[in-house]
C-alpha cells in the first residue's frame, strides 16, 4: 500500500474542492468562509442523522474524548456524538424541557445535564430541536469521563447496544505518565493496540462488514489533515490581533473536528478554514463578531484565556459579559479536550496503521485529561505565546470531574503567576443553574480590574 | 464646590452618598429599593441632595453600584460594587488589605491594594446562605425585628448549632431548636455563627491580608460583628457608615472624574 504524502492528501481532496479554493482570493470570499460552510455542514450531518432514524439506521454512537472516528467511519455507519447533540439543546434554548423530563423519569438534578438532556431525549424517540437521533447499533467509550461508563450503560440498557470501552492508560501518580520510548509505553501500547483490534471486530460483528485496512487508511489520513491543521489554526491566535474567538467560533470549530472527523469534508474545511484564518492573520483581519446581521471586526482589548466549558444556556450573553468589554478568547481548553486531544497534532503513521491509531488514541487521549497542578496546560504557562491579560475558569454543576481542582489552579495562576483571574459557576447545559446577573456582576468586576491595571501600566 | 455622588442599589436598600472635592461625605440617603429600581434610585439621590441642600447641578458626576447601577438612568457611569466597596473601604480604613461585605442576597470577599484597587475577590454563589437574607429568614421564624437580632444574639449563654446551608431550610432548623425548647438568643447566636462560618470560607478562598472592614446593611448587626472577630480572631474596622460603602466607593470614582473635569453631558432624569 502506498503512503501518501502531505501533498498528496491535499490532493487528495476533491477536484471541485480544490478549484473552489484555488480561485477566490479576495476578502469577501474568503474572509467568513469558514463560519459560513460550517453552518452548513452542521445542518447537513443534523439533517443525516435524521434520515437515518427515519429509515431506522441504527448509528454508533461515540464521545467527543476518544471517538474513535477512524475506526468506525470504515464501517458506515452514522455517528451519533450525544454531547454535541445534548449541548445543542442548551443552545437551542430547549435543555430545561428535557432536563425536567429526565428527573420526572427519576434521575437527580445532580446528574450531568448532558446525561439527563439525552436521555430525555430517548424518551421521546429521538426527537431534537435539530431534528431526530437515530437509535445506537453500538457505543464506543472511553475513561477520558468518568460519567461516560454510566452514561453507556443507559443505553446498553435502552437498546441493548453492544458497548466497547477503551480503557486508556494515564497517569497513576504525578509525573508517571509514560511518554514513547519508555518500557511502560510499551506495554500501554500494546494494551491500547489489542482494544483497537476487539473494537474492529465488535464492528465487524454489528455491521456484519468486514473491515478494510485500505479504507481505513484513507480516514487516517484526512484525520492527519485535521489535526494538522487545527494544530496549526490554535498557533495562528498567538498572534495579533487573534484571528477567531475560541469562545464563538470555536464551538463551530468542536462541531467540524467531531462530528466530521477523518473525513474528507472535513480534511477539506480545515485546511480552507486554516487558509482562511491564515490570510486573515496575514492581513490583520481579527475575530468577527456579528451586529445587526453584518460582520463587524470584535474590539480586542484584552486577551484572554478560558479554562472549562462555556455556558451554553446563554452562550451569546455569556460571549457578550467579555466582548461588551473588549475581551477576546484567544484560547481555551476546551478547544483541547473537546477536540479529543486533536489539537497535538498527532499524525498516524499510514504504514503501520493500527498500531499508529492505538499511539494516537494514547496520546491524545491523555491530553484531554489534565491534572490538577502537575500538568498545566500552556494557557496557564507564565511565557503562554498566547500573551494573555487574563484568564477565566468556568466551573459547571454538570462536570464536577471538569470543575473540581479550578480553584487550586486559580489560585496557582493569581498568585503564582499574578496573572488575573475569573471564576464563574454556571452549568453547561442547565438553566437553572445560570444566574446571568451574578454572573455579570462578576465579569464587570473583573474587566474594572483589568482596566485598572492596564491604567497602571500605561502610566509607568 | 462641586460635588460627586455614588448611588448603590441593592436588593434590599437603595444607598445615595455625596462626597465633596476633599473627599468628605456631605449627604447621603437610604430607602428600600421596591419594585422599581429606577425611581428608587433617582428618590434616593434626590433625598440625599433635598436633605443636605446641595444643589443637584453641583453634583457634577454621578457613578451607579449594586445590582441595579444600569437603572441608575441619570447617572454618568457604571462601576460594580465590588469595586466599590473596595474603594471605599480603603478610603475610610487605609490599612484595609481585605473587605467582607455582607448585603441582603449576596456576600463578598475583596482583596485590596492600598489604592482600592481589587485584587482578587469572590462571592456567595446562587445561594443566599451566608447573606442578609438568611438573617431576614431566621427573624421572621423567631418574630423579630432585623435591628434586634443582634443584641438579642448576644445575650446567648448556650448557642445552638445551625447546620443547614440553605435559607429557606434556616426557617424550618430554627422553629425544630424552639420546638426543642432552646432560647431564642441561643438560636440566633448559631444563626450569626452559621454565617459567620459562611463568610470566614469566602475569605479564605481570595486570601486574608492586611487589616479587615467589615461592609455592608449587615455590618450594622453587634452579633454578626461578634461572631466574624471570633471566627477570624481579630477585630474588624467597621464605620457606621458601613451600609454606605459601596455608595461612598462609587462617589470616590465620581470625584476622580469632576477632578479630571471629565464631565460628560448629563443626562435627564
Amino acid at each position: 500500500m502506498a503512503v501518501r504524502d502531505k501533498s498528496e492528501t491535499e490532493r487528495g481532496m476533491t477536484a471541485e474542492a480544490v478549484q473552489r479554493h484555488g480561485s477566490k482570493s479576495e476578502d469577501q470570499d474568503i474572509v467568513g468562509r469558514g463560519s459560513r460552510e460550517g453552518a452548513r455542514l452542521m445542518r447537513k450531518w443534523f439533517s443525516s442523522l435524521t434520515e437515518a432514524a427515519r429509515h431506522d439506521r441504527k448509528a454508533a454512537f461515540v464521545f467527543v474524548m476518544g471517538n474513535m472516528n477512524e475506526v468506525l467511519r470504515c464501517f458506515d455507519m452514522p455517528i451519533v456524538f450525544p454531547e454535541v447533540t445534548a449541548l445543542q439543546t442548551a443552545v437551542r434554548g430547549t435543555s430545561e424541557d428535557y432536563l425536567r423530563e429526565a428527573e420526572d423519569y427519576g434521575f437527580s438534578p445532580d446528574v450531568c445535564g448532558y446525561v439527563k438532556a439525552d436521555i430525555a431525549m430517548h424518551l421521546r424517540g429521538g426527537e431534537h430541536p435539530m431534528g431526530l437521533i437515530p437509535k445506537p447499533a453500538l457505543v464506543v467509550t472511553t475513561n477520558a469521563c468518568n460519567t461516560y461508563f454510566k452514561w453507556a450503560e443507559i443505553w446498553e440498557r435502552l437498546y441493548e447496544a453492544p458497548v466497547v470501552t477503551i480503557d486508556v492508560p494515564n497517569e497513576r501518580a504525578a509525573h508517571t505518565r509514560s511518554v514513547p520510548g519508555d518500557e511502560n509505553f510499551k506495554y500501554e501500547l500494546a494494551y491500547v493496540t489489542q482494544q483497537v483490534k476487539e473494537l474492529i471486530s465488535a464492528c465487524e460483528r454489528v455491521t456484519g462488514k468486514r473491515f478494510d485496512i485500505d479504507k481505513f487508511r484513507e480516514h487516517l489520513r484526512h484525520a492527519n489533515t485535521m489535526s494538522r491543521y487545527w494544530k496549526m489554526l490554535l498557533a495562528l491566535n498567538q498572534g495579533t490581533p487573534a484571528v477567531f474567538n475560541a469562545l464563538t467560533d470555536g464551538l463551530a470549530y468542536l462541531g467540524m473536528a467531531n462530528c466530521f472527523r477523518a473525513t474528507e469534508e472535513g480534511a477539506i474545511y480545515f485546511k480552507e478554514l486554516y487558509e482562511e484564518m491564515e490570510y486573515r492573520s496575514r492581513n490583520g483581519i481579527g475575530a468577527l463578531t456579528k451586529k445587526d446581521g453584518l460582520d463587524v471586526p470584535l474590539e480586542q482589548r484584552f486577551r484572554l484565556g478560558l479554562l472549562g466549558v462555556p455556558c451554553y444556556p446563554i452562550f451569546r450573553g455569556f460571549s457578550e459579559f467579555f466582548s461588551d468589554w473588549g475581551g477576546v478568547f484567544v484560547i481555551s481548553s476546551y478547544l483541547k479536550f473537546a477536540s479529543g486531544g486533536t489539537s497535538l497534532g498527532y499524525e498516524f503513521d499510514l504504514d503501520n496503521p493500527i498500531e499508529s491509531f492505538a499511539e494516537g488514541t494514547l496520546l491524545t487521549v491523555r491530553e484531554t485529561q489534565t491534572g490538577l497542578l502537575f500538568d498545566l496546560p500552556d494557557i496557564e504557562d507564565k511565557l503562554s505565546p498566547y500573551r494573555l491579560d487574563g484568564i477565566v475558569y468556568h466551573g459547571v454543576k454538570s462536570c464536577r470531574t471538569a470543575s473540581s481542582g479550578l480553584a487550586d489552579r486559580r489560585y496557582h495562576t493569581s498568585e503564582m503567576l499574578g496573572l488575573p483571574t475569573l471564576l464563574l459557576e454556571s452549568d453547561i447545559v442547565d438553566p437553572r443553574a445560570v444566574s446571568k446577573a451574578q454572573m455579570k456582576n462578576r465579569a464587570d468586576a473583573f474587566f474594572e480590574g483589568l482596566i485598572a491595571r492596564q491604567q497602571r501600566a500605561s502610566t509607568r | 464646590m462641586r460635588y460627586a455622588a455614588g448611588v448603590d442599589v441593592g436588593s434590599t436598600q437603595t444607598k445615595a452618598v455625596v462626597i465633596d472635592e476633599d473627599r468628605r461625605i456631605v449627604a447621603r440617603a437610604l430607602t428600600d429599593t421596591g419594585a422599581n429600581v429606577m425611581q428608587a434610585a433617582q428618590k434616593c439621590f434626590d433625598a440625599a441632595c433635598d436633605e443636605s441642600g446641595i444643589d443637584k447641578n453641583a453634583v457634577g458626576y454621578v457613578v451607579g453600584t449594586g445590582y441595579g447601577r444600569y437603572k441608575v438612568t441619570f447617572g454618568d457611569r457604571q462601576v460594580t460594587e465590588i469595586s466599590c466597596h473596595g474603594r471605599g473601604a480603603v478610603h475610610m480604613f487605609p490599612g484595609t488589605g481585605t473587605v467582607i461585605d455582607m448585603g441582603g442576597q449576596d456576600s463578598k470577599a475583596i482583596r485590596v491594594k492600598n489604592d482600592g484597587e481589587i485584587i482578587d475577590f469572590c462571592m456567595n454563589d446562587k445561594c443566599a446562605a451566608g447573606t442578609g437574607r438568611f438573617l431576614g429568614a431566621a427573624a421572621m421564624a423567631l418574630g423579630l425585628s432585623l435591628d434586634d437580632l443582634g443584641p438579642v444574639s448576644l445575650t446567648s449563654t448556650k448557642p445552638v448549632k445551625i447546620s443547614t446551608t440553605c435559607t429557606v431550610f434556616a426557617e424550618a432548623e430554627v422553629l425544630s431548636w424552639l420546638g426543642k425548647g432552646k432560647a431564642v438568643e441561643d438560636i440566633l447566636w448559631g444563626v450569626h455563627k452559621s454565617i459567620a462560618s459562611r463568610s470566614y470560607g469566602l475569605l479564605r478562598r481570595t486570601g486574608i491580608i492586611g487589616e479587615i472592614t467589615f461592609t455592608g446593611g449587615v455590618a450594622k448587626n453587634p452579633g454578626m460583628v461578634k461572631a466574624m472577630e471570633e471566627i477570624l480572631d481579630r477585630p474588624l474596622n467597621v464605620s457606621d457608615d458601613s451600609h454606605f460603602m459601596g455608595a461612598l466607593g462609587g462617589a470616590l470614582f465620581a470625584m476622580d472624574h469632576v477632578v479630571a473635569a471629565v464631565q460628560p453631558a448629563r443626562k435627564e432624569a
